[in-house]
């Protein structure tokens, strides 16, 4: 599956308390009612924490979750 | 739903009827569109509206005797439009169109016989359906002298649509003979045809057809321009079905003049005086005339409804959607929010010609996509989480009144005056028990939420528990203040006496606590109390009571709107629900008294004072138009405390629900972060559990700036996030948001 990117989605100063670490951006998969995308997103390299930026949420991911509700 | 379901839907709803005019006018021309565009000074666009329908436009259009105009609407406000007139001024103000493109030839040619107005226009409407035809004649006359060139230029387009005119034609009965012989057939235009010649008998009146096979006659006498074409056009749709070789009579109904089932309402419209025609209109003239036009429709349901509004079409277009909502089997069903948008209010039925009931439709609908599984699981969630709450634990109650081992009465304020105006709540009961004696309590929802989301099955079980609490008490009579749980009690509990607090008060006379300040409140009226003159008399006894001068908005009593809440609206789409509230605070200027808990809330969060009816019945310290209106997580902790608060003081029992770990996470908000979870519904609860869960794992994410930490959970089936800080005395949440897609084998 092909690996979607959404523009201006980084970790926007966040890093990982737990392991120290800085973030770093890999393929998360997400799903959602019997979809499964593969998305870039900010991850923790050690402990695999996802960030889920707010405008992601608030944006792209809240259309997608819409559209899928209406298929 | 069924297809003949959505025909019967689709007949009622009678918008799409043509307005008087049209339906009067034998060749069914759209004034209304004339007008409409006339009106607006689009002259040569009003014109072709006209050359469309007409055959020899240029002709007709000049001498069109208008029988629209006896039947039109704008009669007896002013007198009817001028629409002969108009069509007077168009002929001669506008450039033609181009002239109409006949079907492909179909290789059959019949032969006009007779060339007065009839004739031609036969002629005209032959060719159009692709015939060739040929019109004998002695010479072609439509029987009043025109300006020059008019006549001649019609008959050069009709040259151009494939018609060949014979002048100074031997009109005898051997041509009529001859021409059955080599064409398809043959019509006769008896008024320009020797009497000798006249030897068929009266043509059938539907047909035109006569006992020859073939030949269709016109009937005698006619002297009506308008009515001459539409024979014309009746002879060309016979001469077609005779040629296609379908049935002549079928669904001819519409051809001609009929009845027209369209409603519009007149008692707004102003009577204004039509424009002098005489002598001819001039462009202003003609302007100001079909500018008086009413543009007859009904759109009596969307007039008063925002959702219907917002939509953009009417009633007869949105049953169709929702049909074809239901038919998708793959791909994205695009009416889902259209029908969950509807506040089931009942006020559409209510001024509709023909009862279509838009709350019905879409209840159905809900209820069907529940069955099948295509509900969009986020629509009404947070509703029914919150009524599940109301039923819970930490909420809900049924006890005898303190110190009573049976109930009289029991007092059921439901879940929504409970979440705004607890004290409120408190003092009313106490009120009924100091006066009526053994009055239990009953606290939690009364299901509406779960009906109005199409949800049978949840709202059964809720009814169940409900009335166990109630049967448990003795099934006393249930004293309701709300008028959706009245409503809603009265239907399922057929059983169960359900009396309102107000006509109680009514008999009882005003509480001590009463508030008689009188001055002027205009009345809302909750949409659920639509069907009850009882109740709304009954507010309206207390309020005279109470010294108030009432004004009634525009649309209230029976044709009261919703405010927006009803049907989870302002669950589904916010934005329209917040329309609906404003359209209800703008309705008037004085301040709004309600008796419905959601109205006040909706209504004063626009900004408007309104207050409840226990503002003023049991007033708590502040100003009555003035009471905050809690935000979401403040409703159901304004619940919990009633409930602890009343089972303390009235009946001394601990709550005896102990509270949860995330519970005695300490936190507060920031503005931002108080304004961020109440637009997106995310409660205090929801934050404690990821404060709790992020505490617990020692997991989350701090910012390499600002030092604040971040941490997300998903406690069913939405992920929240939580930015906040750590401080000696808690947490301070400065923002929040959430989303419902997974991470999949991610964090919890
Ligand atoms: S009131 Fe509405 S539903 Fe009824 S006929 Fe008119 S437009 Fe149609
Ligand atoms: S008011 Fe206009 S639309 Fe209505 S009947 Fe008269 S011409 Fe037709
Ligand atoms: S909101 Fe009320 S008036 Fe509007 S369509 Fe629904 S039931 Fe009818
Ligand atoms: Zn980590």
């Amino acid at each position: 599956m092909s690996v979607i990117t959404v523009p201006g989605t980084g970790a926007g100063g966040w890093r990982c308390a737990a392991c120290d670490e800085d973030m770093v951006m890999k393929p998360v998969e997400l799903t959602y009612l019997n979809s499964q995308f593969t998305v870039e997103l900010p991850v923790c390299p050690q402990c695999g924490y996802v960030l889920i930026p707010e405008h992601l949420a608030l944006g792209k991911m809240y259309q997608v979750e819409q559209l899928l509700e209406d298929k | 739903m069924e297809q003949a379901e959505l025909r019967q839907w689709e007949y009622k709803c009678i918008q799409e009827e043509s307005p008087r005019c049209t339906a009067a006018c034998p060749l069914h021309v759209d004034a209304r569109e004339c007008c409409s565009l006339l009106a607006a000074r689009r002259v040569d666009k009003a014109w072709a509206v006209l050359a469309k329908t007409m055959p020899l436009p240029g002709v007709l259009a000049r001498i069109c005797d208008a029988p629209c105009k006896a039947a039109c609407l704008r009669k007896d406000k002013g007198g009817s439009i001028e629409m002969g007139a108009l069509e007077r001024f168009l002929a001669d103000a506008a450039q033609s169109p181009k002239p109409p493109r006949p079907l492909p030839r179909n290789g059959k040619s019949v032969a006009v016989i007779g060339g007065t107005m009839t004739g031609l226009c036969a002629a005209w409407e032959i060719a159009r359906k692709g015939f060739a035809v040929t019109v004998y004649c002695t010479r072609p006359d439509v029987g009043v002298v025109l300006p020059d060139g008019v006549l001649d230029g019609e008959l050069a387009v009709m040259d151009r649509m494939g018609v060949t005119i014979e002048r100074d034609a031997a009109l005898t009965p051997e041509l009529v003979e001859a021409q059955l012989e080599g064409r398809d057939a043959v019509f006769i235009d008896s008024d320009g045809v020797p009497e000798t010649m006249l030897t068929f008998g009266e043509p059938d009146e539907i047909t035109l057809g006569t006992n020859r096979l073939g030949l269709f006659v016109g009937r005698t006498g006619e002297t009506s321009p308008v009515f001459m074409a539409a024979a014309g056009r009746r002879a060309a749709n016979s001469i077609l079905r005779f040629s296609q070789g379908v049935s002549m009579v079928k669904s001819r109904e519409l051809e001609g003049p009929y009845e027209t089932r369209l409603y519009t309402r007149l008692d707004k419209v102003d009577p204004v005086e039509p424009v002098p025609a005489d002598g001819g209109y001039d462009e202003a003239g003609a302007v100001r005339e079909a500018a008086r036009c009413l543009k007859c429709e009904c759109m009596e349901c969307v007039k008063g409804c925002v959702y219907l509004k917002h939509y953009k079409q009417y009633p007869k277009v949105y049953i169709r959607q929702v049909y074809n909502n239901e038919a998708i089997v793959r791909g994205t069903r695009q009416a889902n929010k259209l029908i969950n948008s509807c506040m089931l209010c009942g006020l559409c039925g209510t001024v509709c010609p023909e009862d279509f009931a838009m709350d019905d439709v879409c209840l159905e609908a809900r209820r069907r996509m529940i069955d099948k599984g295509t509900m969009p699981p986020s629509a009404h969630e947070f509703a029914l989480r919150d009524m599940a709450f109301a039923d819970g634990v930490k909420c809900a109650l049924a006890r005898h009144a303190p110190g009573a081992t049976e109930s009289e009465y029991v007092f059921f304020p439901g879940c929504q005056l409970t979440a705004t105006d607890p004290g409120g709540a408190e003092r009313a009961y106490a009120d009924l028990r100091a006066r009526l004696g053994k009055v239990g309590l009953i606290l939690r929802c009364c299901g509406a939420p779960a009906r109005w989301s199409g949800r049978e099955a949840l709202f059964e079980e809720s009814l169940a528990e409900l009335k166990a609490a109630w049967e448990g008490l003795g099934s006393p009579r249930i004293i309701a203040a709300c008028p959706s749980c009245i409503k809603t009690l009265r239907e399922a509990m057929p059983d169960a006496e359900i009396v309102s607090h107000w006509s109680i008060l009514n008999a009882l006379g005003l509480p001590e606590t009463a508030l008689r300040a009188g001055g002027t409140l205009a009345v809302n009226d909750p949409c659920a109390a639509r069907e009850d003159g009882a109740l709304r008399a009954d507010v309206r006894g207390l309020l005279d009571a109470l010294g108030v001068s009432m004004v009634e908005p525009e649309y209230n009593g029976e044709l009261t709107q919703c405010c927006g809440y009803g049907g989870l609206l302002n669950e589904v789409d916010p934005e329209l629900g917040q329309a609906a509230a404003r359209a209800r605070a703008e309705a008037v200027a004085e301040d709004y008294v309600t008796y419905c808990a959601m109205c006040r809330e909706m209504i004063a969060r626009t900004g408007k004072r309104t207050m409840h009816l226990y503002d003023l019945l049991y007033p708590g310290d502040g100003e009555p138009g003035a009471r905050p209106t809690p935000g979401h997580s403040e409703r159901r902790e304004n619940r919990v405390r009633l409930r602890e608060r009343l089972l303390r003081e009235l009946w001394s029992e601990a709550d005896g629900v102990s509270a949860e770990d995330f519970e005695k996470i300490r936190m507060t908000c920031t503005e931002a972060g108080a304004a961020a979870m109440e637009a997106r519904r995310i409660l205090t609860s929801d934050v404690q559990k990821v404060l709790l869960q992020a505490e617990r794992s020692g997991r989350h994410l701090v910012h390499g700036e600002t030092g604040r930490f971040l941490a997300s959970f998903r406690p069913a089936v939405v992920t929240y996030w939580v930015e906040y800080e750590s401080r000696d005395d808690g947490y301070l949440v400065h923002n929040a948001w959430c989303h419902r897609m997974k991470i999949k084998g991610g964090q919890p």
